[in-house]
């Protein structure tokens, strides 16, 4: 399977502490899941290590969630294939903080 | 002309503001990592254009930032903007935000449990860095107290992080518990006479001290007495809220505990209260008078439920003495409906003549006062709440 490329979009906070503006794109090798592209996404941008999930456990920070296609895909496990919209690119995966705090 | 550079952390962003020896008129600049909790910024005193900062958030974890422009420009330390983001073996870079307990069997202590609120025994997680403490003499040595309580050093400018795990390891783990605002080390003192000794305090565990570099460390809390703990003068589990002391002066300190505000003499070893007419010895700041080592600054707060200043008015406590006689500090603070909280690590000293006094509220403000706190002024009255400030004077 040749690589493609997934869009993500993440919070605003890790938009800034990555010095983006809006979508990116990662290329991803072999079938695309949540593990693979964030590990494409930490290897591009290695500021971001640490922010979505642990260093250590590699488990994803409470506070933060995993969407695409209206579906949430937080609890499922890391290597399930992405939806085939997203790994066409007609949809992102999303990236979300939880909505609490001021 | 001697000029002055105060750091403020926020829960939304860091301030840097500067001024002239005269210390009337300020710049402002910020905020830097603008939404982010900056729980410290410090600047290191063998380069003092070098800042350290701990930027943090229960979304995204923990990041450090380093300036080596006094604040203009920051980096990540591991991963330099416009750099390859790879390092040679092709690994990813972003070390730099990297604090993992140390449990190897050549270096590290078993990641043990310590009490929760609930009395029952909860296992150590990494939440973040309270406290950034730059080595005295070399820029690229600093050191971090986090929570989970513990202690980490950098030796290459804050790109990678080690724990000195004795302390987490020194047995009495179990029996350390976390304060209302988390099981944090919050204070880190390096002594300027002894680079093998620090002193560091928990909340809520006590003070502890070490004289070979991080390798041992020593519980001392003699003499403190906390009456919201089953043994009241317990060897550890104390709430101690911040310690002081004047660079001059390394043996004495001076401790804000929960209630209760004490010196020691003897580097640690025996503490006794001077708490004297303070209007409430609850509070959380305290320093030290940069050339009067008997001189020391408070602020009382009303607790145990409320948490923010005593009688709606605004006022820094002023002992000349060491301790026991207080004068109240209240020209050009709020004298009423006045309900900020100033937390432990908002106070800072200027090392001028006359030396200046500076603290941050939850509120915030950032006052400072130019002549040892008779007379106070705003710089700032309208910031995000403050959790921390320092100040360099420069050259």
């Amino acid at each position: 399977m040749p690589p493609v490329n997934i869009r993500i979009l993440l919070p605003p906070h890790l938009r800034a502490l990555a010095h983006i503006k809006g979508e990116l794109h990662v290329e991803v090798a072999g079938t695309p899941t949540v593990r693979s592209v964030l590990d494409a996404l930490e290897a591009a941008y290695p500021m971001l290590t640490g922010t979505i999930r642990d260093h250590v456990t590699q488990q994803r920070r409470p506070f933060l969630r995993f969407f695409a296609c209206e579906e949430d895909l937080s609890h499922e496990s890391p290597d399930t294939p992405l939806p085939e919209a997203v790994v066409s690119g007609k949809e992102p995966l999303l990236i979300l903080g939880a909505i609490a705090g001021g | 002309m001697s000029k002055v550079r105060v750091l403020v952390g926020t829960r939304k962003g860091a301030f840097i503001l500067t001024s002239d020896g005269k210390r009337e008129k300020w710049d402002v600049s910020g905020p830097h990592f603008a939404g982010w909790e900056i729980y410290h910024m410090k600047g290191s005193p063998a380069n003092p254009n070098r800042i350290y900062a701990s930027q943090t958030s229960g979304w995204f974890g923990q990041i450090i930032q380093r300036s080596d422009d006094g604040g203009k420009t920051w980096i990540q330390p591991g991963t330099p903007p416009g750099e390859p983001t790879t390092g040679p073996g092709g690994m990813p870079k972003g070390e730099s935000n990297k604090f993992v307990y140390d449990t190897s069997a050549e270096t590290g202590a078993p990641l043990t449990t310590h009490q929760w609120y609930d009395g029952t025994q909860h296992p150590w997680e990494f939440k973040r860095v309270w406290h950034i403490e730059p080595s005295l003499a070399e820029p690229d040595v600093v050191y971090a107290g986090v929570e989970d309580a513990a202690i980490f050093r950098s030796k290459d400018g804050g790109k990678s992080w080690q724990e000195l795990s004795a302390l987490r390891g020194h047995g009495t783990g179990p029996k350390w518990q976390p304060g209302a605002g988390g099981m944090c080390l919050h204070t880190l003192i390096l002594d300027p006479g002894n680079v093998k000794r620090i002193y560091i305090a928990i909340s809520a565990a006590g003070a502890f001290r070490t004289e070979d570099g991080g390798k041992t460390w020593k519980p001392v809390n003699q003499g403190l007495y906390s009456q919201h703990i089953p043994n009241p003068a317990a060897e550890v589990g104390h709430c101690v809220h911040h310690i002081a002391m004047n660079p001059k002066r390394p043996n004495v300190l001076f401790m804000q505990k929960h209630w209760d505000v004490m010196r020691s003499d003897d580097a640690g070893d025996n503490w006794k209260e001077i708490s004297g007419n303070l209007p409430t010895d609850f509070g959380f700041v305290i320093d030290v008078h940069a050339h009067e080592p008997e001189t020391i600054y408070v602020v009382p707060i009303k607790s145990d439920g409320e948490h923010y200043v005593h009688e709606g008015k605004l006022r820094v406590y002023r002992s000349r003495s060491g301790g026991n006689e207080w004068e109240a500090l209240t020209k050009g603070l709020p004298q009423s409906h006045c309900y900020v909280n100033v937390l432990r690590d908002a106070m800072a000293v200027d090392s001028l003549d006359k030396c200046g006094v500076y603290f941050g509220t939850t509120g915030g403000q950032v006052y400072c006062s130019a002549d040892a706190g008779d007379n106070w002024a705003p710089i700032v009255r309208d910031l995000p709440a403050v959790l921390s400030v320092e100040v360099q004077t420069l050259a």
